[in-house]
């Protein structure tokens, strides 16, 4: 078969992975076919870099430019494979379900570099003004790449809490960060007017990794997950972008694919908590980690339960609906709610659980980490799907959940106006476990709290989670 | 193919793929959402065919260096993208039995 050929079916392909990522994206519209698109996607992955190992192992020395075979740069391809496979097979099989979003943003920072990587190297290579097309890919390749690499390692930082949570604001900070964008963009002006220039393109590359860093520190940790969405959608973007500066379709398609996907998901999840992505990354509020408050804030009349006076209502309820939050992920506390809930229902209680879209780190997070502790699948309701029942629930077990609640979302002229809440207040009692009247992100007091049907039980999930299967078993 | 057409054809195809994108996600629900944002994470490793790309033609140092950690980092986003997907996505299966014996085993 002559390489022409080759070619050509390797581009048929590279068409049929791209293919494969679509469908596979499709598939994950559903709990039962979601792992089956995600193999699916796999698969097309398999292939495309497979066929693409093949093409330029066949690939004459006329075609490629080169002297003679590369063996240091099947070398590189071998040696870093292995590496990155390595790396990142021992990461996502070890980390902890808790720990996820941190690595997914991991993997999304390493996505961008090597992405920023693949133009820089380009760029080195050239010998004379590229063409326009080429020129504005190459440039917003790098910017893009970089900006998502370090930004997403920030992300990742604050996530883990290597890097404090809450908004870091540098005195001019917003100076600081304009004025990169400024360097940025000047720069790929005077390169795209037709100058070839190392220098500035490697101002540029600083500029663009110094911006990334600026502008994800003053983003409180609540609000990561939209970051690491958007910065997932820069990657998608960068990699298209690669795609034009290698000519390379597969890597447009499955760029764009991305990036599009990642715009959409991070409208979706900002809508959710009732913020535009405009206002997260301009920064203000979103302190998110802040556990700090005291017992008893001033002004508001809160009844505080036992937990043996809880355990007794929980135990001869009949429907109870648990609302787990970011301060059950925290706590990690998912198991311990599994083993209450499987404790009530041997006492033929009936045990729901109502999700909040943005319940957890990131939307989703919460049914992934109900479902690693076992929870049965049907037993977690959407909001939509639980709201009407709550006025038929004995009782109303918020753990950890703050904003989400609060009926003050229902008024116009609060913080949390028009965010979608899950209608706990309308259950006939309401047992809220927190560790403290500390405030949600968005800083404000919940009227849940004071509500003459709410029993606060102040402890930490894991905990009072424990005690109250130690008082319910008593019973 | 001048320059220019291939040009056109490939904004065509990038155009098109990002309708796509905002086609295929719009119809998911928000639970699924984490594992989503994880499985287009492990679709931009497609990178690594860039990667590639370059690093074949590498015969300089520098080039060598900077394809080794390009390919390094794709597979990187591959390898683990997928993976972590999986693991998530495990644990939304159906299960036949009761969810008592099974949670045994899962504590450990």
């Amino acid at each position: 078969m002559d390489y022409d050929t080759l070619f050509a079916i390797v581009r048929l392909v590279w068409l049929a992975g791209a293919a494969l990522f679509v469908l596979g994206l499709m598939r994950m519209n559903s709990p039962a076919t979601a792992r089956n698109g995600n193999i699916q996607s796999a698969i097309g992955m398999a292939v495309a870099v497979g066929a693409t190992a093949i093409l330029l192992l066949a690939r004459p020395n006329s075609v490629s430019g080169l002297t003679a075979f590369n063996g240091v740069g099947w070398l590189i391809i071998v040696v870093g494979i292995a590496i990155g496979g390595g790396l990142g097979l021992y990461t996502a099989r070890t980390v902890k379900m808790t720990a996820m979003p941190q690595l997914v943003s991991l993997f999304n920072a390493v996505g961008g570099g090597a992405a920023a990587l693949i133009a820089i190297d380009d760029y080195l290579k050239l010998t004379g003004v590229p063409s326009p097309q080429i020129n504005v890919a190459t440039v917003l390749d790098i910017v893009i790449g970089s900006i998502t690499f370090t930004g997403s390692l920030i992300a990742s930082g604050k996530l883990m809490g290597r890097i404090p949570g809450k908004p870091i604001l540098i005195p001019g900070g917003r100076l600081v960060t304009i004025g990169l964008a400024a360097v940025v963009l000047a720069g790929a002006l005077f390169l795209w007017v037709g100058n070839l220039s190392v220098p500035v393109m490697g101002l540029i590359l600083l500029a663009a990794l110094i911006f990334g860093v600026t502008m994800t520190l003053p983003i409180g940790g609540a609000d990561m997950p939209v970051v690491i969405s958007l910065l997932n959608s820069f990657t998608g973007t960068a990699v298209a972008m690669a795609g034009f500066v290698l000519n390379n379709v597969v890597l447009i398609i499955a760029g764009a694919l991305v990036g599009a996907s990642g715009a959409i998901l991070t409208k979706l999840m900002a809508d959710a908590m009732n913020r535009s992505v405009l206002n997260i990354m301009v920064g203000g509020f979103g302190g998110g980690d802040s556990v700090a408050g005291v017992v008893g804030a001033e002004g508001a009349s809160v009844r505080e339960l036992g937990v043996d006076d809880a355990a007794i209502q929980l135990a001869y309820a009949q429907h109870v609906i648990v609302v787990p939050g970011y301060g059950l992920a925290v706590a990690q506390a998912q198991h311990a709610v599994r083993e209450l809930a499987e404790l009530l229902e041997s006492r033929g209680v009936d045990v729901k659980y109502a999700i909040h879209p943005v319940a957890g780190r990131m939307p989703g997070h919460m049914n992934v980490l109900l479902a690693e502790a076992n929870v049965p699948y049907p037993q977690l309701k959407e909001m939509d799907d639980i709201n009407p029942e709550f006025e038929r629930a004995d009782v109303a077990l918020v753990i950890g959940a703050n904003d989400v609640t609060n009926p003050a979302a229902r008024r116009a002229g609060t913080p949390v106006s028009g965010m979608p809440i899950l209608d706990v207040d309308h259950a006939k009692s309401i047992i809220v476990m927190k560790r403290s009247m500390g405030k949600g992100y968005a800083g404000i007091d919940n009227e849940l709290y004071t509500n003459p049907k709410t029993g606060m039980l102040f402890a930490d999930a894991k905990d009072g989670l424990a005690s109250l299967v130690a008082a319910v078993k008593a019973l | 193919m001048s320059e220019t057409e291939a040009l056109l054809a490939a904004l065509t195809v990038f155009v098109l793929a990002i309708l796509c994108g905002f086609a295929v996600i719009s119809k998911v629900p928000a639970t699924l959402h984490t594992p989503l944002m994880s499985g287009a994470n492990s679709i931009h490793g497609i990178v690594l065919v860039g990667a590639m790309f370059i690093a074949v033609e590498a015969t300089t140092p520098i080039s060598q260096l900077l394809s080794l950690i390009a390919v390094a980092f794709a597979t990187m986003n591959v390898v683990g993208g997928y993976v972590v997907t999986d693991r998530m996505l495990q644990m939304f299966r159906k299960k036949p039995t009761a969810p008592a014996p099974k949670a045994d085993q899962a504590e450990g």
